[in-house]
């Protein structure tokens, strides 16, 4: 195939006739899909739309049903209930070498036994392609994971960073639909780790493929995808990009797993014109800005993450108008915690709460640095603050 | 013995003892084979006289080639049924039994050979069986399946599962993807079961003695049989032969099981 080069589409070219949505719209629908094992109820009835194009990861602690979820898709597991529709026919039953799909396992089972040529080729031999058609896609496939020279060699003669690159190439070489990665990147170390990052994300984007990726890492998720979606007990807790998915939060639990957060229990409200001027024991009165969903009469939290908690020794530098509306919290420093590129201070604050401060390390040599015991103030604007149910 | 460091003096002491204990009487049993003497305890010069002797023994050879017949026939079907129950085992997680299977499975390895064989005998008669070649090779299946499956679904434990996957994720349909990937990589140990099946029916005696019928005895109810009149050095020779062929079986079968632990070795050539 003359016109297949690296950098051509190559999911448009999986099968001729195969009816493959243009990028944006629904690629794999996913409807009320369960999975119990025993009385574990693994997977409980997740529905999710996969964008064809679209890099996605689903993220989530260990045991939260994603890899589960993600099994589902490559057809090692079958659903107990619902649909899964890849191009508007429903998968849910076939067998893994029945699916356009391809998978890379987190510990990218390559074949021991067999060369970096034949692991690549393997998938293509089940296919039936011819010697010669076999012959270049390998090529083609080794240069685009650029494993030049090392096609004769076995596995283990690999370091982990090549291994991770054949399994790559060997998910790739049968040009999938939807490629499904189950922790790519976990067995590498993090230098390594966020150059393939961004060497998947370039890939990702050269191909205009469809990656769907499972991770336990939120900074890894957050980095890679496009979309991610946050399961917890079998269940979507949230699907939103990533920004949206750290900024505005849907729930408590949410926002505690991903990144850090200072949450505060709220105790009573007050309506003031766009703002709520919310009661917290831990904290004080704190004015927020009014959610875009209302809360309703049950409890709920105030929550603001510790980057955008600012401290000073005196105060905020006053800003015509808007004194009235800035949280400012009194306290002492009561922990110190150096990070390099920031420093993380956990202040008791004179409410009796704690809240944590992330500040930016800017200046090499830091005269205004704080230090322990020192009395500080703390401040934030209520449109930094996010309201939350409990 | 040359000093080898690390060991003191009492280490290597131990050792040779040890080795003396376990070794000692096949090295007489070996250099008396060429024994010029009839006697038996009396040396007296190096000859290959026995061996000829040995040669010209038909009952002797003809005991030989049937010991030998039923050691490859019963390790073959051993190794094929020993492996079907061993990936049964291994990857039939949901078949309803399979903790009674297993434990089954490994009972004749533990059970004693003289009730083994009895029951066996037991068995043929009911069944009105001819005794002979076939009796003693489904015997010996019996006793060694359960050792080649040990072997072999030991491999299969090791052997990690998304292997498999990857190859029906890949295009295999499950039985594909078994010879495709599981099969090569568990080929050693199915050669290592399949020679440890080759040389324990070879060198029974308890079961095969239950289960032969007249006129077709195995090499070693030959052997005992003779020694039984007295000891002729011939019986040396052909002990002799034994532990030579029995040798060469234990060092393949550990070769291949040391190449089947370190799969995907270099030069592993497959």
């Amino acid at each position: 195939m003359a016109e297949e080069l690296p950098g051509t589409n190559v999911a448009a070219g999986a099968a001729a006739g195969d009816a493959y949505p243009a990028a944006g719209q629904a690629l794999l629908r996913i409807e009320g899909v369960a999975k119990s094992f025993g009385t574990f109820r693994a997977v409980d009835g997740v529905s999710l739309d996969i964008r064809a194009g679209e890099f996605f990861a689903l993220l989530g602690p260990s045991g939260c049903g994603k890899t589960t979820l993600l099994r589902m898709l490559a057809g090692f597991e079958a659903p107990d209930e619902g649909r899964i529709l890849l191009g508007g026919k429903d998968i849910a039953q076939a067998l893994p070498h029945e699916r356009p799909i391809n998978m890379m396992f987190q510990n990218y089972a390559l074949f021991p036994h067999l060369s970096v040529r034949d692991n690549i080729a393997f998938g293509l031999k089940r296919a039936g392609m011819a010697r010669a058609e076999i012959s270049a896609r390998v090529a083609e496939m080794v240069a685009l994971v650029k494993l030049e020279g090392l096609e004769k060699r076995k596995p283990d003669q690999l370091s982990g960073g090549q291994r991770q690159r054949v399994a790559l190439a060997r998910a790739l070489a049968r040009r999938p639909q939807l490629l499904l990665l189950d922790e790519p990147l976990a067995a590498l170390d993090k230098k390594l780790r966020e150059n393939t990052q961004g060497e998947l994300m370039e890939l990702q984007r050269r191909l205009g493929m469809t990656f769907i990726i499972v991770t336990h890492d939120q900074e890894e998720a957050m980095t890679m995808a496009s979309r991610i979606g946050v399961m917890k007990s079998g269940k979507l807790a949230q699907v939103a990009p990533p920004r949206e998915l750290y900024e505005a939060p849907r729930s408590r639990w949410i926002a505690e797993f991903v990144g850090d957060i200072n949450l505060f229990d709220a105790e009573s409200r007050l309506r003031d014109g766009h703002r709520l001027v919310v009661g917290t024991r831990d904290a004080g009165p704190l004015v927020v800005a009014e959610p875009r969903e209302p809360v309703g009469e049950a409890r709920f939290s105030v929550a603001i993450r510790p980057e955008k908690v600012k401290l000073s020794r005196r105060g905020p530098v006053s800003e015509a108008g808007h004194e009235a509306a800035i949280n400012r919290l009194d306290g002492v420093v009561a922990d110190i915690c150096y990070l390099g590129g920031t420093t993380t201070y956990k202040i008791k604050l004179d409410t009796g709460g704690m809240l944590q401060a992330s500040v930016v390390n800017s200046a090499r040599i830091d005269v205004d640095a704080y230090s322990l015991s020192q009395h500080v103030v703390a401040w934030f604007t209520p449109d930094d603050c996010v309201v939350l149910p409990s | 013995m040359r000093k080898v460091s690390g060991l003191s003096r009492f280490n290597i002491a131990s050792l040779a003892l040890g080795l003396a204990f376990l070794y000692l009487p096949i090295l007489i049993l070996v250099l008396y084979s060429f024994n010029a003497s009839r006697l038996v305890t009396v040396w007296g010069g190096w000859s290959l006289h026995w061996y000829r002797e040995l040669f010209n023994d038909r009952a002797m050879i003809e005991a030989a080639w049937m010991s030998l017949r039923v050691a490859v026939a019963s390790a073959t079907i051993a190794t094929l049924l020993g492996t079907l129950a061993a990936v049964a085992l291994s990857r039939g997680e949901r078949f309803r039994g399979r903790t009674l299977f297993s434990g089954m499975l490994y009972a004749p390895l533990v059970m004693p050979e003289v009730i083994t064989g009895l029951s066996l005998l037991l068995l043929f008669v009911a069944l009105n069986a001819e005794r002979g070649f076939w009796t003693v090779t489904i015997a010996h299946t019996t006793l060694t399946m359960c050792f080649v499956a040990v072997v072999v679904q030991s491999r299969l434990g090791s052997l990690d599962r998304s292997l498999e996957e990857a190859a029906m994720d890949l295009g295999c349909n499950p039985v594909r993807a078994f010879i495709a990937v599981t099969l090569p990589l568990i080929a050693p140990a199915i050669v290592a079961g399949w020679m440890l099946a080759f040389t324990l029916s070879l060198d029974d005696l308890v079961i095969a003695s239950f289960t032969t019928g007249p006129g077709s005895a195995t090499l070693p109810i030959r052997i005992y049989s003779e020694v039984r009149l007295g000891v002729k050095p011939e019986i040396n020779a052909i002990c002799t032969l034994v532990i030579a062929l029995i040798a060469v079986v234990i060092v393949i079968a550990s070769l291949a099981s040391k190449l089947s632990s370190s799969q995907g070795e270099s030069a592993a050539p497959l």
